[in-house]
């Protein structure tokens, strides 16, 4: 039982017990939270996964910035008024969405399950020199910066979009 | 000039065609210049042309021009001879000669004399077309070298007939029957249609018999073969006899001529008087040869003529019109010529012929006149005493009365005479006696007619009173010529016995050559002392019997009263003369009315059997496309509804997908990758 | 021993979860926030295999969906805020104009 494995298994246990919960809670704040422990999960397994640098870039990000933000568009939600009145979805559609995700999530199991890709032997020998944070950057900013540079311009056509969107009528 | 005589008919059709195109323009005088002065220059050429015959010898007297050759038929069954050739020619001889200077000589008095008469009357153009087309047409058929160049004239001159009856054509004629002038002249043209048909047949006949039509080569072969066969002879003897009983107005065919009399006065007098109906008696002159080798024709010829000429003059005691009593008499004088020639005086024929278009013609024109001077009035029996008034007139009118009656002298003494000692002498005692009654009531209607209308007191209106006067000098100058020629007319033609044995029968040894010598001159030859006690004793009678008419009649008509109780006295006798025997009404029964019956027929099987099957055509088109109507309309729109229908049911099912809720499009999308996804994978 | 085909499951799982998530709840937040989780296992898969290859471009990809995804976010949000401006709440089972 390597170390790695064991801190895999526990943290996939938390991620699903909190992604369960977000996805049923009637309050919207505590499906917030939820959330939060997800993101923060998945930063946990990014370090296991030696991806060091972007753990930190999805604390900062999600954890950071969207969850504030999702904070405060529940703020312009009148809460009360949503908890008196909450509804269920119908059955229906549960089902469906039960049943048509656990058909694909089965199919893609199966599927990887069939391919069983194994990891590298010099899984860790990649990330030597520098550590993961110089190797990152060294790709995104040679070989990538075409893409970096148009996510930036992205970015702020989101920016922008957000704005206007979101401005009050005048 | 012999090489002229194409110019004789063609300057009067010369002249219709010029009034024909532009008559309408012109003035009246121009156009009574145009028509009288193509007559006139037809009668110069007709005189000269004969002036060089006479001077021909006897025996050469005979001139033929062929204009162009007409009609080349084949033979009428393959390898029977040669078929016939008809030309276009003209021939002269003295026969011909006669005629057209009576034709052109009378005629062109009588379109001088018409230009007076239609002075007042509307259409004057077209009148004098027809009349000069007339002329032309009676020209054509004197001078026609052959049967069917004769037969064109022939046929011309109904057609003017026809035209020139009806020339009023609104106008009505029979106050009893309702009819029209138009009426009038279609009768004419039907009935002498009838006798047209006899005379073309005939011609047929003789032409493929013979292969020619022409008349010198058809004489020469009826002497040359003496194997042609009587019987043949005979029947077109009858055929053609039965064309002049149409054209000249014999028994049965003459009931159009008392109707003719629809026609302006003018036209009776040149076309039923003096040169139409006379178109017979010169086809049967002409043919003598055919009939002299045909005994029984000639005995039909003279027994029809007979009778006619007895029969006619009956009808004309009872008419009252002046116009009808002068029809009848003209039916009966033909009947006179018919008889001659029938017992084979084809001279007295046609000396009668010639001084008949003298008087009868003065007679006519005169009638003329006083209805013109009667401001129309035609009834003899509202006029009288118009002596004084229309002096002229009457002197001439007197003198065709004596001439017609056959008062020595006058013109148709001689003629008549001619004709009685032809009877007699060729042993026709029958036809003679009937021809001597004839003659007597011959005076007695005439006699009467005189006395009706120009003595005793008038009976007329007294507007007609006032308005009587004597016609104008153009109408009474031909009276006064025509006068004359009734008086002087015989004197060509005076018989031996009267002579004293000096010839002084002009006419008879002109027209020798063509229709032999006559009897009378041979028996008078022969038997000089019993042939002229008997001739002159029977001249005597028939003067006798002429003047016994004349008294009788004046008697009658005296005073009045008298003709009404003889009239009563003789009760039926007189009903049946007074309606002419009731002949028409008899043909009417007989056979018009049945051929009408027989046309409604034919036209009520044409009308049920044409519309029957026009309807029953309409109906099965109509069925049959309603049938496709409704077949198309349903299953067509059927069709296209079908696939509007399908459509719209296929969207109704499809629209249910547009929800407008994300979360249904989210969970089609995931269903849509699922689905992709299975693809991959059984793909790998 | 930790294989990729354990994180994959895992990933497989949360995506799943996210699906749930997207398809049934009425609250256009918690959609939203489905959608992130979403992104989340999507960007676990492309890490996973970027350990197990490997290679460094798992990871760079993984950067440049979080990038997406904040933009993504803000939008959404700002789509959120206009939508409870005009109907004072955010049952998306009602915003359903296009319906047929």
């Amino acid at each position: 039982m390597d170390p790695q494995f064991v801190a895999f298994v526990l943290l996939a246990l938390v991620g699903l017990f909190a992604a369960l919960m977000m996805v049923t809670r009637t309050n919207l704040v505590h499906a917030a939270l939820y959330l939060v422990v997800t993101f923060l999960v998945v930063a946990a397994m990014y370090v296991v996964l030696h991806a060091e640098f972007l753990a930190a870039v999805q604390v900062l990000v999600y954890a950071g910035g969207i969850m504030v933000l999702f904070l405060f568009v529940i703020l312009l939600v009148d809460l009360p008024r949503e908890m008196a009145a909450p509804r269920k979805p119908r059955n229906v559609h549960v089902a469906t969405a039960l049943i048509l995700s656990a058909v694909v999530v089965g199919l893609l199991g199966y599927e990887v399950v069939v391919t069983r890709a194994a990891p590298s032997a010099g899984g860790a020998s990649l990330f030597a020199e520098g550590g993961n944070l110089e190797t990152v950057a060294l790709a995104l900013f040679r070989y990538y910066l075409l893409p970096f540079e148009v996510v930036s311009l992205l970015l702020l056509v989101a920016m922008v979009g957000a704005i206007l969107l979101a401005r009050a009528k005048a | 000039m012999l090489e002229l005589i194409w110019l004789i008919p063609v300057l009067p059709l010369a002249g219709a065609l010029l009034n024909g195109l532009w008559g309408w323009r012109l003035s009246r005088r121009s156009v009574g210049l145009v028509a009288c002065g193509a007559v006139l220059l037809s009668l110069v050429v007709s005189a000269g042309a004969v002036w060089e015959l006479s001077r021909l010898p006897v025996e050469a007297r005979h001139f033929r021009t062929e204009v162009f050759g007409w009609m080349p038929l084949g033979p009428l069954q393959a390898g029977a001879g040669e078929g016939l050739r008809v030309a276009w020619g003209f021939a002269l001889d003295p026969l011909s000669a006669v005629m057209i200077l009576v034709v052109c000589g009378v005629g062109f008095l009588i379109h001088v004399y018409s230009v007076g008469y239609m002075a007042h009357e509307e259409g004057v153009g077209r009148f004098f077309t027809y009349l000069n087309l007339f002329m032309a047409m009676m020209l054509m058929l004197v001078l026609g070298s052959n049967l069917l160049v004769m037969f064109v004239g022939w046929e011309g001159v109904g057609l003017c007939s026809y035209l020139l009856i009806g020339f009023f054509y609104d106008r009505p004629f029979d106050a009893r029957t309702g009819l029209t002038c138009a009426d009038a002249g279609r009768k004419a043209f039907l009935v002498n249609r009838v006798g047209d048909l006899g005379f073309l047949i005939g011609v047929l006949y003789l032409g493929l018999s013979f292969g020619t039509v022409e008349f010198g080569e058809l004489a020469e072969a009826v002497h040359g073969s003496g194997g042609v066969s009587a019987g043949l002879l005979t029947g077109v003897g009858i055929l053609l006899f039965v064309g002049a009983c149409g054209k000249s107005a014999q028994i049965p065919l003459y009931v159009w001529l008392p109707d003719a009399m629809a026609g302006p006065t003018p036209v009776s007098a040149l076309i039923h008087a003096a040169t139409m109906v006379t178109a017979g008696v010169y086809m049967v002159c002409r043919m003598t040869w055919l009939y002299a080798a045909a005994p029984e024709a000639m005995a039909v010829v003279a027994g029809v003529g007979a009778a006619t000429a007895f029969l006619a003059a009956t009808m004309g005691i009872a008419a009252t019109d002046i116009k009808k009593v002068l029809a009848y008499s003209t039916v009966s004088q033909l009947g006179y010529m018919f008889a001659a020639f029938g017992v084979g005086s084809g001279v007295g024929a046609m000396f009668h012929l010639t001084t008949h278009a003298f008087f009868k013609a003065l007679l006519f024109l005169g009638a003329g006149s006083v209805i013109h001077g009667m401001s129309g009035e035609q009834d003899i029996r509202r006029m009288g005493g118009l002596r004084r008034k229309m002096p002229t007139t009457y002197w001439t009118f007197l003198l065709g009365v004596l001439a017609i009656a056959g008062i020595p002298g006058f013109a148709g003494f001689f003629s008549k005479d001619e004709i009685l000692w032809g009877a007699w002498s060729s042993g026709h005692l029958g036809v003679w006696l009937l021809l001597l009654l004839t003659a007597g009531l011959t005076a007695l209607y005439m006699t009467r007619l005189l006395w009706l209308v120009f003595f005793g007191e008038f009976r007329g209106s007294e507007e007609q009173r006032h308005h009587v006067h004597e016609s104008p000098r153009v109408m009474t100058v031909p009276l006064m010529v025509l006068g004359i020629l009734s008086v002087v007319g015989g004197w060509m033609g005076i018989p031996k016995v009267l002579t004293g044995g000096a010839d002084w029968n002009g006419f008879a040894s002109w027209l020798a050559p063509v229709l032999g010598h006559h009897g009378g001159g041979e028996a008078a030859a022969a038997g000089s002392g019993h042939g002229a006690a008997l001739e002159l004793g029977l001249m005597l009678v028939a003067v006798v019997v002429a003047l016994a008419g004349i008294t009788g009649a004046a008697a009658v008509y005296r005073r009045l009263g008298v003709a009404e109780r003889v009239a009563k006295g003789l009760g039926p006798v007189y009903a049946l003369v007074r309606n002419l025997y009731w002949v028409d009404e008899l043909y009417d029964a007989l056979l018009i009315r049945p051929f009408y019956a027989l046309c409604r027929l034919a036209r009520t099987i044409d009308e049920r059997v044409v519309d029957g099957m026009v309807h029953a055509t309409r109906n099965v088109t109509l069925g049959l496309s309603y049938l496709s109507n409704t077949h198309d309309l349903w299953i067509v729109d059927g069709a296209v509804n079908l696939t509007g229908a399908t459509v719209r049911g296929a969207s109704h099912v499809f629209r249910r997908l547009q929800t407008g809720s994300v979360q249904s499009y989210a969970t089609v999308m995931v269903f849509g990758a699922f689905l992709l996804m299975v693809l991959y994978t059984l793909g790998r | 021993m930790l294989t990729p085909t354990h994180v994959m499951l895992f990933s497989l799982v949360l995506f799943g979860i996210g699906i749930v998530g997207v398809l049934t709840r009425r609250n256009a937040i918690l959609v939203l926030m489905s959608i992130e989780l979403m992104f989340n296992a999507a960007n676990l898969n492309f890490v996973a295999f970027s350990w197990a290859m490997p290679e460094i471009a798992g990871q760079v990809f993984a950067v440049f969906t979080i990038c997406v995804a904040a933009g993504e976010v803000a939008i959404g949000l700002a789509i959120l805020i206009a939508l409870v401006r005009n109907r004072e709440n955010i049952h998306i089972d009602e915003v359903n104009l296009l319906k047929w």
